[in-house]
């Protein structure tokens, strides 16, 4: 994203401002503008996010206990030991971090993609207006309305084994199976999860999508209807060419929000979720901070943010490669 | 247009920001104007725990109690009731950031790790004797105060123990008496289990986290193990605790008396609501259900209850002792008034009115617990069980790491004996060693 | 604008089911907050044994709803203004300009969306209380600013980022239109790339909105009874005594009706922007 904005401000707006009326005052104006106007989101930026995010990775590096609580200041300095401790995996704790990070990658990768496709492809198909249109793309908004919790747990309602809606459903009226299966507990925890996950998330996608959707102007399907493209090719290189820019930016932001998700995971499986839907947040939590071991969550913080960051690197050089063949 | 809009949002902005502003913030005034009365005119904040059935209900048992207290003292007690689900973190930044209120409601359970913190005033010596010294407390409820030798920094307010619930009807039916060995609970469960009608022995939630680790450390203790050793390091592969494990385990996995849906089940309420529905014959659970229970349309009229028992020729151990505490935060600058006021809670008709309201038991000697007056049996069992039955639980500040360890160690167990798999006792043990190697990182 | 049959069907085979896994957990919630406490967790039913709408009035004292719901909307609709307006300069900044510093700024950006939000509680908790005490009195510590403030950090980042992703697919010839025409910079922006941003700004508003609106763990922290905000409130139907389910599920249905309105009024602003015909 940078890079476009650095190429198409260097090649239109610079020779403007030059040829432009108005003598240095003008300029000193233009030049300072963009420092104005990010000033107030700097000041914030720094207050709320970095300051508090230097002091968690400090705490990284210190005894951070019980112990140590009221008088943080003298928590001795350990250095790396609390990350030798989250990265030894010989120790069930390592382990078991381990696990939760493959499950975790897995789980995001799935609910980001099957949101941003449920999403897109409810844009695509509401895009044109006809009656009732305003009617579904509220009703499809209606999960993001309802307040997170209250959610989950309705579907932990539904997922439950004897009195849930689902077996129910699967079980007396379906007959596809005789035997009630688990949906909670078990190996089938990890789709219970995708599922609620996606149902939450995918509402959210849809709104950014047909947002950005709404600005492609009507004249490009219309040029590219003439010039013979059917619906489909319509779609294809229209609808998914103009839009690049704000999926790129939307599944980045997806994964990182997914990967870090906890709430989900808490409300539906409690304080010990199955085994196959350990979520790493969960298990941060529950093998540090639930224990006062601070210093040692925090550790496991900063570990996984530098796997964000080098997903968010990964995808700034696919998103350069991909801007320079557009 | 779109100037006027935004104009009007930055107004609305800036004025929410200055009205958002005047907040009042209290401040500690103590001007002693009576010789009575010493510390009239302070002013302590109080953060009570949500005892009752709801945040509202809390306010209106305490109160009248304050007011009272305000009368007698001068001293005015601001109160803000924490939903459970906050307790632990608010009290957590109140220690870290020095600033908080006077006095606060703990869980027993963690008294002691909060005593580690240094957070919270040691109640010995002249503070001590202010509240009315530790011999106003039953013995079994003055240890959960914290570990033999050290100055406990909490006081009991409200005791709970574990009973072992049973369906009247049921048993009647059946034909059975309220079992007095763990053998006797098996054989109880096993004649009233019927899967296809829906009918289960005993309910238990077993999915959760801390009721897993209670029963735990009852069932270790009945095997005349713990698991700590007595410097309070975490000792769990032994062969007490393994059995600990096994005899909870086993209602699912071997007796099969325990429904495997269980297994979800991740909080209490969820098995109350089964056996408040009548199709279960007994429950372990704690003393504040009785109240649990009628709010899901079940009288104490259709159940009894006995100390859950231990197998043949093991410790008579029924219950550890549950409830909550009182502090006073180190940082208070109204010491002496917050310990009238803890006095005060403590005091023999207080507890009374108190745990009353709360259906909870009082851990002041001598004091009836009137919240069953309306069910004397029911009350002198409650009473039996807190004297006779109880042990506090381990006092070693790793009790959360205990919990979350192991609780949640027999919780995955549950989970695997749900799902259909055996678990031998080598699983158990394999858990248990990877509990106490996670002990080894906290 | 003719269909072919085939993207028709396309239509039916994503509407029918993604309408069916949207309502069916709506329809499960909605019989939940009329059947008495005890059928909630019972067998289930489709059509519930016994109704009542006695949760809908024990709502409003089993929690101090209405005082929460208050809260929530002071906080969530100052946030979401402060956080649209400060996005709509810093966005238009990043998308139209380059200055040294921006890539650090993008950079700064993207990493307060790594980290886990836990591990900002208790920094974040001792900063407020420190700004406090410099202060003298209780300015940000359970306050509704010290919400609202917090609530900014969450929603500016992504609120700049989608802006100006937004801001970027606005072709900068409608800007030197507006510049040849004698306009400063903000005239351009407020004249022409606003206007033609808006869907992008009702997007980034509503985001706004509803993350204040939904958050939970720093709303924990930052509250006292008097400020508390729904999302806490939510959770104050788990009593020591019992949890009242059709509570919760009541408590949800009321407070989500002003919002679902509320989208439904916003569908007509959710339209092409008018860049169609400016250029021209």
């Amino acid at each position: 994203m940078s890079n476009t904005t650095l190429e198409n401000s260097a090649t239109a707006m610079m020779p403007r401002r030059r040829s432009g009326s108005g003598g240095k005052r003008r300029f000193t104006w233009g030049k300072a503008t963009p420092y104005l106007l990010i000033i107030p989101a700097i000041l914030f930026e720094l207050l709320i996010h970095v300051v508090p995010m230097v002091v968690g990775v400090w705490m990284s590096f210190i005894q951070l206990t019980q112990f140590y609580i009221t008088n943080w200041l003298e928590a001795p300095f350990i250095g790396f030991d609390n990350f030798k401790v989250a990265l030894d995996f010989t120790n069930p704790l390592g382990q078991q971090l381990a696990e939760s990070f493959g499950l975790t990658f897995a789980f995001t990768v799935l609910t980001v993609g099957v949101s941003w496709l449920f999403g897109m492809s409810a844009s695509i198909v509401l895009h044109r207006s006809f009656r009732g249109r305003g009617l579904l793309r509220t009703l499809f908004l209606i999960p993001y309305a309802i307040p997170a919790y209250a959610g989950i747990i309705t579907w932990k309602f539904i997922f439950q084994r004897d009195t849930g809606l689902l077996n129910e459903f699967l079980v007396n009226v379906l007959h596809v199976t005789g035997d009630a299966p688990f949906w909670l507990i078990g190996d089938n925890a990890f789709w219970s999860l995708v599922i609620v996950a996606v149902w939450q998330q995918w509402p959210f996608a849809f709104l950014m999508i047909m947002a950005g959707m709404q600005s492609i102007p009507e004249e490009l399907f219309e040029a590219a209807a003439i010039d013979g493209a059917n619906d489909w090719q319509q779609i294809r290189y229209v609808t998914l060419g103009l839009m690049k820019p704000v999926n790129a930016v939307l599944l980045l932001l997806l994964f990182l929000w997914t990967f870090r998700e906890f709430n989900t995971p808490f409300v539906l499986f409690g304080a010990r979720p199955p085994d196959s839907a350990n979520l790493l947040v969960v298990t941060i939590y529950q093998s540090s901070f639930i224990q006062w071991n601070f210093g040692l969550g925090a550790a496991m913080s900063v570990l996984l943010m530098l796997f964000l960051i080098l997903v968010a690197a990964l995808w700034a050089l696919w998103n350069r490669r991909v801007r320079r063949d557009a | 247009m779109k100037i006027r809009f935004l104009a009007a949002g930055a107004t609305v902005a800036a004025a929410a920001l200055a009205l958002s502003a005047c907040s009042p913030g209290a401040e500690p005034a103590p001007t002693p104007t009576d010789a009575d009365k010493p510390y009239a005119g302070t002013v302590l904040q109080y953060w009570a725990t949500n005892q009752g059935s709801s945040l509202d209900n809390d306010v209106e048992i305490l109160q009248p109690e304050l007011d009272k207290f305000e009368e007698l003292t001068g001293i005015k007690v601001e109160l803000e009731v924490i939903p459970w689900s906050d307790m632990t973190n608010n009290t957590l930044a109140a220690a870290v950031s020095g600033q908080g209120p006077d006095v606060v409601n703990i869980g027993n359970t963690n008294a002691t790790t909060l005593n580690t913190t240094g957070a919270f005033l040691p109640f010995a010596g002249e503070d001590l004797a202010a509240i009315g010294g530790a011999e106003k407390f039953y013995e079994s409820a003055w240890e959960t105060t914290g570990p033999a030798g050290v100055d406990p920094t909490s006081i009991p307010l409200y005791s709970q123990v574990y009973g072992l619930f049973y369906n009247l009807a049921l048993f009647e039916e059946a034909g059975l008496e309220p079992p007095t060995t763990w053998e006797e609970l098996l054989a109880a469960a096993e004649e009233l289990t019927d899967a296809d009608a829906g009918t289960w022995g005993i309910v238990a939630p077993a999915g959760t986290v801390n009721v897993a680790m209670h029963i735990q450390y009852i069932f270790a203790n009945q095997a005349g193990g713990s698991p700590f050793t007595a410097d309070g390091e975490p000792d769990f592969v032994t062969d007490e605790n393994v059995e600990g494990v096994r005899q909870y385990l086993d209602l699912m996995a071997t007796q099969k008396v325990m429904n495997p849906s269980n297994a979800q089940y991740t909080d209490g309420g969820q098995a109350t609501a089964d056996f408040a529905g009548g199709k279960i014959g007994m429950y372990m659970a704690q003393t504040g259900n009785v109240n649990a229970l009628r709010a899901n349309g079940m009288e104490p009229t259709e159940y009894g209850v006995v100390p859950v028992p231990a197998p043949r020729g093991s410790d008579q151990v029924g219950s550890f002792i549950a409830g909550t505490n009182i502090s006073i935060f180190e940082f208070s600058k109204n010491k002496e008034a917050a310990l009238e006021f803890v006095k005060f809670m403590t005091s023999p008709e207080e507890s009374e009115i108190l745990n009353k309201a709360y259906g909870t038991l009082p851990p002041v000697r001598d004091v009836p617990a009137t919240a069953f007056e309306a069910y004397p049996e029911l009350m002198d069992m409650w009473t039996e069980i807190l004297a006779d039955y109880a042990i506090p639980m381990a006092q070693v500040p790793t009790v959360s790491a205990y919990q979350a360890n192991v609780g949640g160690g027999v919780v995955g167990l549950f989970g695997n004996a749900a799902t259909g798999s055996t678990i031998t006792d080598d699983d158990i043990r394999a858990m248990l060693t990877e509990a106490q190697q996670k002990m080894a990182t906290g | 604008m003719h269909e072919s049959r085939s993207f028709r069907a396309f239509r039916w085979i994503v509407l029918v089911p993604l309408i069916l896994f949207t309502t069916v957990p709506l329809y499960v919630m909605v019989t939940s907050s009329i059947k008495p406490l005890g059928d909630v967790q019972g067998t289930f039913s489709w059509i519930p044994r016994e109704i009542t709408i006695q949760p809908f009035i024990d709502i409003w004292t089993t929690v101090p709803l209405g005082l929460y719901f208050w809260n929530t909307v002071v906080v969530a609709t100052t946030a979401t203004a402060c956080s649209v307006i400060i996005a709509i300069f810093a966005s238009y900044a990043l998308s139209r300009y380059s200055f040294r510093g921006r890539g650090g700024f993008a950079g700064v950006v993207l990493s307060t969306q790594m980290f886990p939000g836990v591990l900002f509680l208790l920094p974040l908790f001792i900063i407020f209380v420190n700004i406090d005490r410099a202060l003298g009195f209780t300015f940000l510590y359970q306050t509704h600013l010290g919400l609202i403030v917090t609530y900014l950090t969450f929603t500016l980042p992504f609120s700049i980022w989608m802006l100006a992703s937004y801001m970027d697919g606005i072709p900068r010839e409608l800007d030197e239109a507006a510049r040849v025409d004698g306009t400063t910079a903000m005239g351009a922006l407020f004249r022409v790339v606003l206007p033609a941003a808006r869907p992008g700004i009702i997007a980034v508003a509503v985001y706004s909105f509803m993350s204040a609106w939904g958050e939970i763990l720093f709303a924990s922290q930052m509250t006292n009874s008097a400020t508390r905000t729904l999302s806490i409130g939510l959770q104050a139907y788990s009593t020591e005594v019992n949890v009242y389910w059709n509570q919760v599920m009541a408590a949800s249905l009321v407070v989500s009706v002003p919002i679902v309105v509320g989208f439904l009024i916003l569908q007509r602003y959710l339209v092409a922007g008018l860049t169609a015909g400016a250029v021209k």
